[in-house]
């Protein structure tokens, strides 16, 4: 690196989050084998990929980093319009090319 | 409900919606092509990754390093942020792992899709499991409850063909042309808008509603929480919420 930190310090890094990323990633699906799980866990789990992926995005759409954190109408505008058309069409890609021109749009107007 | 795993394809009749009747390579190009979308995303970002990290003064075998050993996009710009402001090692490391803790919850909840796999296949999805590998399969699980686990290896594997390459390619492009990429086409949204795009049509029921509502109202509500320990609290509130509207359900369907 070309200020305080060592390569080798850089490499250590890389090494270590390698390591441990591969080990969150692992840790449910390689430890439980092939056991049962119970249902009440399986009731839960069944909401993870609609918890986890919105609450992920949420405040980079109500914060964008792109605007300094102030929010935005045109990116607002533009994750409605990707909901309503994703729950309505049950259609990703339309989904997608809704927010995108919805975003563009917007951003070329105001 | 959302459906569950079957542990085989039930009967012949149910073959034709549920996508048991496809092959193992038909399911891998079905994971390639879905996935296709997503190189708007991981393309731009990928490149952006190679250039922010040549200017946090790493060279480009690590920037490599970071997108081949790490693969997960949201840590490696925390990493190369804190490294360029000359943060103690140990904060970075805990810092990036704790942005990549969500993916303990993807692991868990692929468990009931993916059982049976043998010890190799499971380290290979546990290498590349990342945001869209996630959710690109457990979307198509959820629509086809009745693959069968080699065309739900294989589907994931379709996926992982395009994504994982891109962002490694992608990364290596940046980090080698550098400063020759336009920052200023609003491609900061495109992220956003793709995982929306794939939850939206996942609120199939009022329990799923209820799960994403809580998770988001939590997550903004959490937002300034060093990164990633909001999510870590916000998703499971949404897992209970969502938990508990399904019982609710299911006890006024019995009444």
């Amino acid at each position: 690196m070309t200020n305080g930190t060592s390569d080798a310090t850089v490499w250590l890094v890389i090494v270590v989050l390698g390591i441990g990323t591969f080990l969150i990633r692992w840790s449910f699906l390689g430890a439980l084998g092939n056991r049962d799980l119970p249902s009440w866990v399986l009731r839960m789990l069944r909401y993870t990929p609609v918890a986890v992926l919105p609450a992920l995005v949420a405040p980079l759409v109500v914060w964008p980093a792109a605007t300094g954190g102030q929010p935005d109408p045109a990116r607002m505008a533009a994750a409605m319009a990707t909901v309503a058309v994703g729950l309505l069409t049950k259609n990703v890609i339309l989904a997608i090319l809704a927010g995108a021109i919805t975003l563009f749009g917007l951003l070329y107007m105001l | 409900m959302s459906p569950t795993p079957l542990p085989r394809p039930a009967t012949r009749q149910a073959l034709a919606e549920d996508g048991s009747s496809r092959t193992v390579r038909e399911a891998f190009w079905r994971g390639t092509i879905q996935s296709l979308p997503f190189l708007v995303v991981m393309v731009p970002f990928g490149l952006l990754f190679g250039v922010v990290a040549l200017e946090a003064g790493l060279d480009v075998a690590q920037a490599m390093g970071f997108s081949i050993l790490v693969l997960a996009g949201a840590s490696q710009f925390t990493a190369v942020q804190l490294l360029g402001d000359n943060a103690p090692t140990i904060i970075v490391i805990l810092s990036c792992l704790a942005v990549n803790l969500r993916m303990a919850m993807y692991s868990a909840s692929l468990v009931p899709w993916l059982r049976g796999a043998t010890t190799a296949q499971k380290a290979g999805i546990a290498y590349a499991l990342v945001d869209q590998s996630y959710a690109l399969s457990i979307q198509e699980y959820e629509r086809n409850p009745g693959l069968g686990l080699p065309q739900r290896l294989a589907f994931f594997a379709g996926v992982v063909a395009v994504v994982c390459p891109s962002w490694m390619v992608s990364s290596w492009v940046g980090a080698t042309l550098g400063q020759a990429i336009p920052d200023d086409i609003a491609l900061d949204f495109a992220m956003p808008i793709t995982f929306l795009a794939m939850i939206a049509p996942m609120l199939r029921t009022p329990a799923h509603m209820a799960a994403c509502f809580v998770a988001v109202l939590a997550s903004l509500a959490l937002a300034g929480l060093p990164s990633g320990l909001g999510l870590l609290i916000a998703a499971p509130l949404g897992m209970v919420a969502g938990a508990l509207v399904e019982i609710a359900a299911e006890r006024r369907a019995r009444a």
